[in-house]
């Protein structure tokens, strides 16, 4: 075992720093001011383009995609590299991961090659920003359970329907949409899957305000909105399969939940008194810091495993899911950590006044959507149950009945 | 990044597999569990003749060479068999001390006859409740002969010598050898949680004891012998926990009620992935562990803590859940469930419970955040 680089990966990485020292600053312990805060505003929006380009324009952007679609052709150990390396800068996030993470890998996989040579690049650029419309009202969790309909209409399908959750549809250039285009079909089987553009007459999007008090995602409705059907990716009632591919990616792009972390509590608990002690000789706090370190430094690890794995040329599998399924709760139960360690004033979120400008409060605002975004805690565990373990699958009375005759709330 | 074992010693953990499959299946442990015998004898010579215990042991001594990786791989099989055999004191432990304290002579003289299952030792630190401290070492040393009382000595009865911790006239600790068979040693075997291994309390009157090493030997030091067995118990403890979830696997997809295997249930289902998340991160701790036992590194300290409390917690929840999984017939004395439930809380507690190594695990990080050292993320 060891923990060094190969002589090219060192290499890479050497290049990388050059890159970031270059164009950003390195995040100070401690430094809260971008990291996790959602960005929100045509300001931070233009920052985060222009940090998008500056990388694609170095070749940092896309690092294991095709060179034909402005990628870099390099190898998953040069992207986990790059993403070592730019988590320790202070830079735009939170604009680019859907789109990058998830919409343009299923464009590459199903669209043909005019369409990628369209609607890659600019992606990668940050000229043309995607989102990902799948969830709706009766159709989170059970995803194929969706509504939303696709009627076939000559060369065009008309859709009609409602998505809820969609982050960044506000800002949006394009989607990615899965439908119900047969339901008369058992639910999977009935699905049908497209790309369009935001600006489609039909499509309109209403921000949802969230318990944090920010508006990250939206409900989006499709009154008679018309899709070419060249516009269409995979075959017709194929759009289980497409969404998989999506899912799968979305999966390998997860991290940490990003917030206040393990060492932040240690730094919180040094700087603040707690009944007449620092509160880091507290016993009830140190044993609970341990818990987290044991948990924080096991992430760590499974992910260096998970590279050993990649540089193996092996591909991960569900087992990535552990970083998401510890991580969220992690960060929901540091954040109230921090919170008590400030006694009777742990309430006040004022950034002038609180701990670390008020991040453990506002983690704890914005923590509960970490547990359920991107696979709630529940289905998580079913999917390291059944695809991991393999243990028996949920009965599914809705499984092989005609969509339009599973009873509905 | 390499942070995996090499390809030789997963070539050694499988053949290690297929011989404790074979050579040691639970009934081993059962054997001992209903007093057939006070722990494997024909087992421990059969793992001699493999040369297992002395996979860390320099070939210059008589050992394997394998280096400390290749102890972590057999630990963690040994951990899957819950083998009855004082492997983990005579070899984590008295071994080790030897190692990294002898003198060369003592060396010489001792670690050959240990590398082949010849010779076997335990290491004698508690000396009742308690979890490790300085001031709970209170047997003396004068003129070549140590007094004192040690409980619980794990494999006390089984070993031919200790190596005591102790203090001599002036009080300073060392760690003395000491002869069980010798004069003014009486051994007395404890009844315990798991008898499938042997825990005896040693009374000390006067009897000979020879200091390991010539160099000083501080506090730390010892706890540096705790770091090093811990990395290593830590792969025991990933092995039963890994084997418990396969046997709750195992029964939760042919059990039937309500007309359904229980594994179809969620409250089956998310138990079951809870523990494979806990087992995953426990093993992660302890490749990090054994990283830093093999090289020595700095970073031991704060990785052998880290490994010992995960592999603690995630062998305890393993193990309790494999019994829940198999409800009521998990509570027999029949089934296997309870000897891996016995077993985990014995290694919980063999070197210091958890919240002594939570301690040690944050003072170690806060000396680490004081020192930032440069590490890849």
């Amino acid at each position: 075992m060891d923990f060094s680089d190969t002589p090219d990966e060192a290499a890479f990485r050497a290049q990388v720093r050059q890159f970031l020292d270059a164009n950003a600053t390195l995040l100070q312990p401690g430094d809260v001011a971008q990291r996790t805060r959602y960005l929100e505003g045509p300001e931070a929006l233009a920052r985060a383009k222009a940090w998008q380009k500056t990388k694609a324009d170095a070749g940092y952007a896309g690092i294991t995609w095709d060179p034909r679609w402005g990628g870099r052709g390099g190898s998953p150990i040069q992207a986990v590299i790059y993403q070592q390396e730019e988590r320790r800068y202070n830079v735009p996030r939170g604009f680019f991961e859907i789109g990058l993470g998830m919409c343009i890998p299923t464009m590459m996989t199903y669209a043909t090659r005019e369409q990628c040579e369209r609607y890659v690049r600019p992606a990668l650029r940050g000229e043309e920003i995607w989102c990902q419309l799948f969830s709706e009202p009766s159709a989170g969790s059970d995803l194929a359970g969706l509504r939303t309909r696709a009627e076939r209409d000559g060369d065009d399908w008309v859709i009609n329907g409602q998505k809820i959750w969609t982050s960044g549809a506000h800002y949006a250039d394009f989607g990615i949409l899965v439908t119900r285009s047969d339901p008369g079909a058992p639910k999977h089987a009935g699905l049908t899957f497209f790309f369009l553009s935001m600006k489609t007459p039909g499509v309109e999007v209403r921000r949802i305000k969230q318990i944090s008090g920010t508006s990250n995602f939206n409900e989006v409705f499709f009154k008679d909105v018309r899709i070419p059907d060249a516009q269409r990716l995979g075959p017709v009632g194929g759009g289980w399969k497409v969404s998989l591919t999506t899912l799968m990616n979305e999966r390998l792009a997860v991290g940490e939940a990003p917030g206040p972390d393990t060492n932040d509590a240690f730094r919180l608990a040094r700087s603040v008194e707690l009944d007449g002690e620092p509160a880091i000789r507290n016993p009830a706090v140190r044993e609970r810091l341990a818990s987290w370190l044991v948990q924080t430094e096991g992430l760590k690890y499974t992910r260096f495993r998970t590279m050993t794995a990649l540089s193996r040329g092996q591909a991960p599998g569900p087992e990535a899911s552990i970083t998401k399924v510890v991580s969220a709760t992690k960060l929901q139960d540091i954040a109230s950590f921090g919170m008590d360690l400030l006694g009777g004033a742990g309430a006040v979120m004022d950034a002038e006044r609180t701990a670390m400008q008020a991040w453990f409060q506002e983690a704890l605002l914005y923590s509960p959507g970490m547990r359920i975004a991107g696979g709630t805690d529940e289905i998580l565990r079913n999917i390291l149950a059944e695809r991991v373990l393999g243990l028996p699958s949920d009965v599914r009375p809705d499984k092989n009945v005609p969509f339009n005759e599973v009873p509905r709330s | 990044m390499n942070f995996d074992f090499s390809e030789d010693l997963n070539l050694l953990r499988d053949q290690a597999r297929r011989f404790l499959k074979d050579r040691c299946p639970p009934a081993a442990a059962r054997a001992v569990l209903e007093g057939k015998a006070t722990w494997d004898a024909p087992l421990w010579d059969a793992i001699a003749a493999l040369g297992w215990m002395g996979a860390a042991i320099p070939e210059a001594y008589g050992g394997l060479g394998l280096g400390h990786e290749g102890l972590c791989v057999i630990a963690e099989e040994l951990g899957r068999a819950i083998a009855p055999v004082p492997f983990g004191s005579s070899v984590y432990l008295a071994t080790e001390a030897v190692l990294r304290h002898g003198t060369d002579a003592q060396r010489r003289a001792w670690l050959p006859a240990l590398a082949a299952g010849e010779s076997i030792g335990c290491f004698a630190l508690f000396e009742g409740p308690g979890n490790p401290a300085p001031a709970a070492v209170a047997a003396r040393v004068a003129g070549g002969r140590i007094t004192g009382r040690k409980w619980p000595v794990p494999d006390g009865s089984t070993a031919h010598f200790a190596i005591v911790a102790a203090r001599d006239a002036s009080g300073e600790l060392g760690l003395y050898r000491v002869e069980l068979a010798g004069p003014g040693v009486v051994r007395t075997p404890l009844k315990t949680v798991d008898p499938t291994r042997d825990q005896s309390q040693l009374d000390f009157d006067a009897a000979p004891a020879e200091r390991l090493g010539d160099a000083p030997f501080a506090w730390a030091d010892l706890e540096r012998v705790l770091d090093r067995a811990a990395v290593l118990f830590a792969f025991e403890q990933v092995g039963g926990a890994s084997v418990c979830l396969t046997m709750a696997v195992g029964y939760a997809k042919e059990r039937v009620a309500f007309g359904r295997p229980i594994g179809a249930f969620q409250a089956i289902k998310h138990k079951l992935a809870d523990v494979y998340v806990a087992n995953e991160l426990a093993r992660s701790n302890a490749y990090y562990g054994a990283w830093a036992l093999s090289t020595d590194a700095p970073e031991l300290a704060v990785a052998a803590a880290a490994a010992r409390v995960a592999a603690t917690d995630a062998f305890h929840l393993a193990s309790k859940e494999n019994i829940q999984t198999h409800g009521g017939m998990g509570f027999t004395w029949e089934l296997d469930c309870h000897l891996y439930y016995r077993r985990s809380k014995m290694l919980a507690l063999a070197l210091g419970s958890a919240p002594w190594w939570k301690e040690r695990l944050v003072a170690g990080w806060e000396a680490r955040l004081d020192a930032p050292r440069a590490e890849a993320a």
